[in-house]
């Protein structure tokens, strides 16, 4: 039997390291599944709440307009002001009691609908972001709402949230430990599996913890990396001056 | 010249809560008329623009587009505000787009015209105001004046019947007023329909068919712009104009 910390590391590593592999797999597919989901449902929260039915249209649009706006924001106060271990335990035993969707699906679905409602606000706030005289720009030529939200608002608005969905993701990595209560074999619960057999608690955990830091670090580089590129070449021209409106001036940034 | 109207405004009014802005404005816009509308500010020269592109509502009165009222929402209203295209003391210009991509959506997304077509109609319209070797360049990384001769490109993609300008020079540094106004004396020239809220007085004696001065919200004179700058009648309207004329 290892007597050292760094013995066990190792010996445990040799042991189960195919567990946690698998266990990682499984954290990642959610995460990754998760944020996309919860970003559609996400952008589609945010889109209808912020239609504005002119007090033109007739009762019953407006009134269903209304019902709905309050749904949604009953939708996201809900999921924002409950922790997602009790969301997870409600929606698989309440929701899912007599459905068998598989304990993957499952966790999906509740770490979406979780990640749905944060995004929606983030989206929202996104979409406050974007300056009034690019929504009435898009009107003033015939646009609709839509359009304007799809070829104008939600452009800017998701560029300029893109660090808050990296957030997301990142937490979504970590957050989704806690579907370990309905025995998802994600990371977290691959080390309770593999600490149960020696009762090594602390070296499983530190190799765990090792492997979140990995991965989260390396998603949060590779966002930033993402947000530059979404910045533009780093190339800025500049045209017209004081005395000169066709003098032109090109600034790369290194 | 046959007058034929394109817009009729009767007794319009306007309130934002207490505050009264526009009160009993009649007027109408022939087809090819250049009507320029002159007043300190918040006399509500502005809002009435607005409420013409229907960004505001009106509280009172009739608007009358080729004979009948303006719509209020949904598809007809697209319809109606790109056929009167507002361009705006700001530019409004798409900022995630670059100049002919601003120039050609609203073509393609709202009047429905094939993208090939409507590349070539902005770019024709670029050409016009003098910006198609900026066509690829983003808002961001053009000067105002560009920006407003791009934003009037815009406009003119859509094909308009009538083009509102929102004191389209006050935003721009005073070297660049001048490739601006150029393009809007060609505009008007060539006999497109335009009311244009403006302080350029130059702008609206020499190029206007009529002036409007508005004053607290109402019409305080109009006429042609011979009358309005050589032979006010009323005290107010002189007033304004030697303030504006003596600087």
């Amino acid at each position: 039997m290892p007597d050292s910390f760094w013995q066990w590391v190792v010996f445990i590593l040799n042991e189960y390291g195919g567990l946690f592999l698998t266990g990682l797999k499984n954290t990642m597919m959610i995460a990754v599944l998760s944020t996309v989901f919860g970003f559609l449902i996400g952008l589609l929260v945010a889109s209808l709440r912020s239609i504005k039915v002119s007090r033109h249209e007739g009762a019953v649009k407006r009134i269903c307009a209304k019902l709905l706006d309050i749904l949604l924001a009953v939708y996201v106060e809900v999921f924002r002001g409950t922790p997602m271990i009790v969301q997870a335990m409600v929606i698989y035993y309440g929701l899912f009691r007599n459905v068998d969707i598989g304990k993957m699906t499952a966790a999906v679905f509740i770490v979406s609908i979780n990640t749905g409602s944060y995004m929606a606000e983030i989206i929202r706030g996104g979409i406050l972001s974007v300056d009034k005289s690019q929504e009435e720009g898009a009107y003033s030529i015939g646009m609709t709402h839509s359009q304007a939200l799809r070829y104008v608002i939600l452009p800017q608005a998701i560029r300029n949230v893109m660090p808050s969905i990296g957030n997301e993701f990142v937490v979504n990595i970590k957050d989704s430990s806690v579907l370990s209560v309905i025995s998802v074999f994600e990371l977290f619960f691959a080390g309770k599996s593999a600490s149960g057999t020696y009762l090594r608690y602390f070296e499983v955990n530190f190799i765990i913890a090792v492997i979140y830091l990995i991965v989260t670090y390396t998603v949060t580089r590779g966002m930033r990396l993402i947000e530059k590129r979404l910045e533009g070449p780093g190339v800025v021209t500049i045209t017209g001056s004081q005395s000169d409106s066709r003098s032109v001036i090109t600034v790369r940034e290194d | 010249m046959a007058e034929e109207k394109i817009l009729e405004l009767s007794h319009i009014s306007k309130s934002f809560g207490d505050s009264v802005i526009l009160k009993d404005i009649s007027f109408d816009v022939e087809k090819g008329g250049v009507i320029s509308i002159i007043g300190s500010s918040g006399s509500g020269k502005s809002t009435l623009l607005r409420c013409i592109n229907r960004l505001e509502e009106i509280d009172g009165g009739e608007i009358l587009f080729r004979g009948s009222p303006i719509p209020v929402s949904g598809k007809a209203l697209s319809r109606y505000r790109a056929k009167v295209v507002m361009v705006f003391q700001q530019f409004n210009l798409f900022n995630n787009m670059d100049l002919l991509t601003n120039c050609s959506i609203g073509a393609v997304k709202v009047l429905g015209i094939s993208e090939a077509d409507a590349r070539r109609t902005a770019m024709e319209n670029l050409e016009k105001v003098g910006m198609a070797p900026f066509a690829r360049y983003r808002p961001a990384n053009i000067s105002g004046g560009q920006k407003q001769r791009a934003a009037i490109a815009r406009a003119l993609t859509m094909s308009p019947d009538v083009l509102l300008f929102d004191e389209p020079t006050s935003a721009l540094d005073p070297q660049m007023v001048g490739e601006v106004l150029s393009v809007m004396k060609d505009l008007a020239d060539s006999g497109l329909t335009m009311i244009v809220v403006t302080h350029e007085m130059a702008f609206a004696r020499d190029v206007s068919d009529e002036v409007i001065f508005m004053d607290g919200g109402v019409i305080e004179e109009a006429g042609s712009p011979h009358k309005i700058f050589s032979d006010p009648e009323k005290e107010r309207t002189r007033e304004f104009l030697s303030r504006f004329l003596n600087g």
